[in-house]
């Protein structure tokens, strides 16, 4: 139960970091089912940084821009909200609607459980205030693939409100830098999904499919800008943007053509919009799907009030399955990602920065525990490979984690042979590259078959040195003058003739114990 | 909203113990048709007509078949849209399996029912007698008719309504306006023989009263012995009254509302038309209880079956007399039968109390926001996309929706639907929706006041007067009539409380008058089983349809077997 959610939470906090850092898009799959039973949370970020004209002209205000999201997310249930038919990814059109999904007439909403369990357990990660009572609205309009009239939604009373979620966005010169960000959830509702409309513009119809939308993320971004210390401006809405990058560009766009419509004279309508995918900009929705319906929410007379009970509020006796304990919720609720990232850094003293990167990538944390779990290496040095040489290998060639050739057991033995100088680094880097062509060899069966254990004979070793200082005259000059940097060379030159098996440390204490002779 | 305070229950007062004697008696009647019903005293005793059933002395199927024979010798009365012949003989083959094998389902097994076209059933089309849904035929069945199918029931047809049950006339469907059997009625006739006036008898005829006229009047011409009507403002208990039955509509809450097409989803309650109060508990109990398909359906245990008892005293009940209902509309008639009612209960050692519900004048101004509202907002899913009427146009799809709305619904449906989203406009619903939410708030508080200050039951009138001829009813609009005939009902709905009509005596001209009682929220059973003790007291008449029914000479041979009555 608890997994699904914190996908959820996952996709939560992607977005807001695509949309700050202007959008790096993640390798990250679609999550599977249909949108059937959404959550729909609302956040809104007032600090914006300050936007100017490309020319400012003299004596001008800046500009400030406000952003809201509306941020549409599935919640991984087995069933619908309202009805018993089942949810799933990529079924034939039509063919998992219940009767109420149709809204024949006469069927009435059943809540679904899991999907309010699920609400809580978001409201409770996104320190949102539970609201013991929530109420169900109607909000009325006319479209196809709206087959009731209306969709039932949380209006007045959402099962959570006035959450804040933490995170942290990349700066400084190489992005390396964490600055932590909050931003504010007004609430988190829950929401039936509208259907599907497919639009085959060749017939001149469309066909709707009620198995309801597919699975993807949706969010509509409402924007405005005004100057600083003024009234805000009028807002618009940018429906249905469906990537983290599309809707930072949509964002940057509609920041930008507010400022210039409003420098120019021009004002902004209270409007919708579209975010064109190809052309990159926004543009006003003159269809009906952007026109406003007036009608106002009314209660949803078939759902009673949906009422929640913590520890303290709990009648005696009551039936666990009538019932939701948000206390219980609690005690089941993962540990948050902001927590993990805090323990990463306590208990392996690996930096802000790096923690990110480990919980971003879907099963990459887990890669690392069980790597940490097997080896006897440092911490920071099982970091350093998970995140640069393994990560580097599996982005280089667009793998998931759990596609990887190597597994972690591999590497911690790897990590092992590093750790127990049987290997150099620069050899392991030549094993790692070993255990990536899946021969199925053990890291220690790579590094005797190919002979790249450290050399061990100090004598051996100091006779290449003392060949390579007479084969190399003008260096050991330039060292003499007074010139250390150049030592490197020297001991590249010796791990060349070695083959990479000699350790650089022990390469230099004899050169430089030679040279000061 | 009401919705929200659907918790049980105070205590329910004095219910007395359950007699044990009381069952079969729908049973026990078909034995003492089957045996020649030589006067009106009643059925025999339950043992013997279980056991005369069993003898197989009458077959579900010859009674199914009898039932069929009455309906289409009442054609004329408009009382069904769709008679489910085939469905009724081949339920009754089963039901007459069942009783040979001795393995009868219970008290309803092998008995014809009719449910008003506005509950879904499988395979049989359900109008609620407008264009939009005419040719729908729903892949499912409402869970009340599914309860009296599970429990052997016959179902007949659908019956007659006003469309969409907007109405209380039953005159505004789109299969024609329902004839009340008591225009052919010899107490009728006879009064209206001594009326030198009245001439024009045939164009003459009678309103059942509605919107679930059709329910009615297919009960009370004895196509059936029990029928399912909805009341939202009074739809079953104000046909039952003008058609001299009983019209029973349960606790909001207690029966479930599922494959009920809804008019107002926080008042609507399935209602139940019989001839006699024991029908209509015996017809309760196999259909309350909470459903999983009806969100607000109460879970808390609730005493089944309904079998009422006896009452032998009623020196312990407190009977209130709400002095807001005595209204100058009311005619004299109703209002001497009324405070005869009051006085027999008197006389018999209840305490009667004259008691006060303030806010009842503002229950129809009220009821007209909050069904509007909700009929706006439920009729929007007929739009022809998926199920019943589709107009040709297909300029656009909005193009398409105004024209099928335009072409599927009636003036009266269109009307409301309008109004509706008038108050749902946004700056429109403070002023209208919401406040209409607070005055029912204070109409509902206004009966618990009345309940706290120890009354028990309320008795009140059903309706203005008896039924009217419908070339008076059509006088005066759908909505000025709905207002004026829902106004002893309406109140009832905005509450959610169980309340029932109980004919009680006819009229001058020979026609029915049914008084209301009214009791606490899920207290069903002391509500029935106090009508049941004041239906014995008064002994209405049962309807003489000899005229009617004499081509159906085979069923009904004289006027004692036009006399049929379920009453022990």
């Amino acid at each position: 139960m608890a997994a699904p959610m914190q996908r959820w939470v996952g996709r939560g906090r992607h977005w807001t970091f695509a949309r700050v850092d202007g959008g790096s898009c993640h390798r990250r799959e679609a999550p599977t089912g249909s949108t059937s039973n959404r959550i729909r949370g609302r956040s809104s970020v007032a600090q914006q940084p300050l936007y100017t004209t490309q020319k400012p002209r003299k004596g001008e205000h800046k500009w400030a821009a406000v952003v809201g999201l509306e941020i549409h997310a599935q919640i991984s249930s087995n069933s619908k909200l309202f009805s018993g038919s089942q949810v799933r990814f990529s079924a034939p059109p039509n063919s998992l609607v219940s009767f109420f999904d149709a809204s024949l007439p006469g069927t009435l909403p059943v809540l679904n459980r899991r999907c309010v369990e699920a609400a809580v357990m978001t409201g409770l990660a996104l320190n949102c205030h539970i609201n013991k009572k929530s109420l169900f609205d109607r909000k009325h309009y006319f479209y196809a693939d709206l087959p009731a009239g209306y969709q039932i939604t949380q209006q007045r009373l959402p099962i959570a409100v006035n959450g804040s979620l933490t995170y942290g966005v990349c700066a400084g010169k190489k992005q390396s830098q964490v600055i932590p960000k909050t931003v504010r959830i007004k609430q988190i509702q829950l929401e039936q999904d509208s259907g599907k409309s497919l639009h085959d513009d060749l017939r001149s119809q469309t066909l709707i499919d009620l198995n309801r939308a597919e699975g993807q993320l949706r969010v509509d971004a409402n924007i405005s800008v005004h100057h600083p210390g003024e009234p805000l401006g009028v807002r618009t809405e940018v429906k249905n943007l469906n990537s983290i990058r599309f809707l930072a560009k949509a964002i940057d766009y509609e920041i930008q053509r507010q400022i210039n419509e409003l420098e120019n004279g021009g004002e902004i309508l209270n409007e919708t919009r579209s975010f064109h995918y190809q052309l990159g900009c926004t543009m006003s929705m003159r269809d009906k799907e952007g026109k406003q319906d007036y009608r106002w929410f009314m209660p949803e007379p078939n759902l009673p009030p949906l009422v929640l009970y913590d520890a303290t509020s709990l009648p005696a006796g009551a039936d666990p399955q009538q019932v939701i304990n948000i206390d219980q919720i609690r005690e089941t609720l993962p540990e948050l990602p902001s927590v993990t990232r805090e323990r990463l850094v306590q208990q392996y003293g690996m930096l802000l920065e790096h923690s990110f990167t480990l919980l971003n990538e879907v099963g990459l944390l887990e890669f690392f525990q069980n790597v940490i779990k097997e080896t006897r290496a440092e911490p920071k040095k099982v970091t350093s490979w998970v995140l640069n040489t393994f990560l580097g290998y599996l982005k280089q060639q667009n793998l998931a984690v759990s596609e990887s050739p190597v597994t972690p057991s591999a590497l911690a033995e790897l990590l092992d042979l590093l750790d127990s100088r049987t290997i150099s680094s620069a050899a392991a880097k030549q094993v790692f590259e070993e255990l990536w062509k899946r021969e199925g060899k053990t890291p220690g069966q790579i590094v005797s078959e190919k002979q790249l254990e450290l050399m061990e004979d100090r004598g051996a070793l100091e006779q290449l040195c003392h060949s390579m200082m007479e084969a190399h005259p003008q260096v050991v000059m330039d060292l003499k003058k007074g010139n250390p940097r150049v030592i490197n060379k020297l001991i590249g030159l010796v791990r060349k003739a070695t083959q990479n098996r000699a350790d650089p440390a022990m390469i230099k204490e004899i050169l430089e114990k030679k040279l000061s002779s | 909203m009401l919705k929200g305070s659907v918790t049980i229950k105070d205590g329910c007062g004095h219910v007395p113990s359950l007699a044990t004697g009381d069952l079969f008696f729908l049973l026990a009647w078909l034995l003492w048709w089957q045996a020649g019903h030589e006067d009106h005293a009643g059925p025999d005793p339950p043992r013997k007509v279980s056991a005369a059933l069993k003898q197989g002395q009458i077959t579900p199927t010859e009674l199914c078949q009898k039932c069929l024979s009455l309906i289409k010798k009442t054609k004329f009365l408009n009382a069904y849209i769709t008679v489910s012949e085939e469905v009724a003989l081949k339920q009754a083959e089963e039901s007459e399996k069942r009783y040979k094998n001795g393995q009868s389902l219970g008290d309803l097994d092998g008995i014809p029912v009719a449910v008003k076209d506005n509950f879904s059933t499988s395979g049989i089309e359900t109008t609620c007698a407008s264009n939009m849904l005419k040719g729908y035929i729903p892949p499912y069945n409402a869970t009340v008719v599914q309860k009296l199918l599970d429990q052997g029931a016959l179902l007949m047809g659908k019956t007659n309504l006003d469309e969409f049950a907007m109405g209380s006339g039953s005159t505004d469907g789109i299969f024609g306006p329902v004839k009340n059997p008591w225009s052919y009625s010899k107490q009728y006739r006879e009064k209206r023989k001594q009326n030198p006036h009245n001439k024009n008898e045939d164009s003459d005829w009678l309103i059942t009263g509605g919107s679930s006229g059709g329910s009615a009047a297919a009960v009370s011409a004895f196509t059936c012995y029990a029928a399912l009507g909805s009341d939202t403002g009074g739809s079953t208990r104000n046909p039952a009254a003008h058609c001299g039955l009983v019209g029973f509509k349960p606790s909001y809450g207690l029966v479930s509302r599922h494959g009920l097409i809804p008019l107002v989803n926080s008042m609507d309650v399935p209602g139940i038309l019989t001839r006699c109060v024991d029908d209509a508990a015996v017809v309760l109990g196999a259909l309350a209880g909470p459903d999983p398909k009806d969100s607000t359906t109460v879970h808390d245990p609730i005493n089944k079956p309904f079998m009422l008892p006896s009452l032998a005293d009623v020196s312990k009940l407190c009977i209130g007399i709400p002095k807001e209902y005595l209204i100058p509309e009311l005619s004299s008639e109703v209002r001497s039968l009324w405070s005869k009612a009051a006085d027999l209960f008197e006389s018999e050692g209840a305490k009667v109390l004259e008691v006060s519900l303030p806010h009842t004048s503002y229950s129809i101004v009220c009821y007209h926001v909050l069904c509007t509202t909700e009929v706006a907002s439920n009729m929007a899913r007929f739009d022809g996309l998926q199920y019943g009427h589709r107009c040709d146009i297909n300029v656009s799809t909005e193009a398409m929706y105004a024209a099928t709305r335009r072409e599927g619904f009636n003036d009266v449906v269109r009307g409301r639907i309008l109004s509706g989203n008038f108050f749902l406009l946004k700056e429109n619903y403070e002023n209208y929706f919401v406040k209409a939410q607070k005055v029912r708030r204070l109409i509902a508080n206004d009966f618990v006041n009345a309940f706290n200050s120890g009354v028990d039951v309320l008795l009140t009138p059903t309706t203005l007067s008896e039924a009217v001829p419908y070339l008076e009813f059509i006088k005066e609009d759908n909505r000025t009539r709905s207002a004026q005939d829902d106004i002893f009902t309406q109140a009832v709905n905005m509450a959610g409380l169980p309340a029932v009509s109980i004919p009680v005596a006819l009229s001058n001209q020979g026609l029915p008058i049914g008084l209301q009682f009214i009791g606490r929220a899920f207290c069903d059973q002391q509500l029935l089983t106090v009508a049941k003790w004041f239906e014995k007291q008064v002994q209405f008449p049962v309807i003489q349809l000899q005229e009617l029914m004499d081509d159906c000479s085979a069923v009904l041979e004289n006027e004692k077997s036009a006399s049929v009555s379920l009453k022990q």
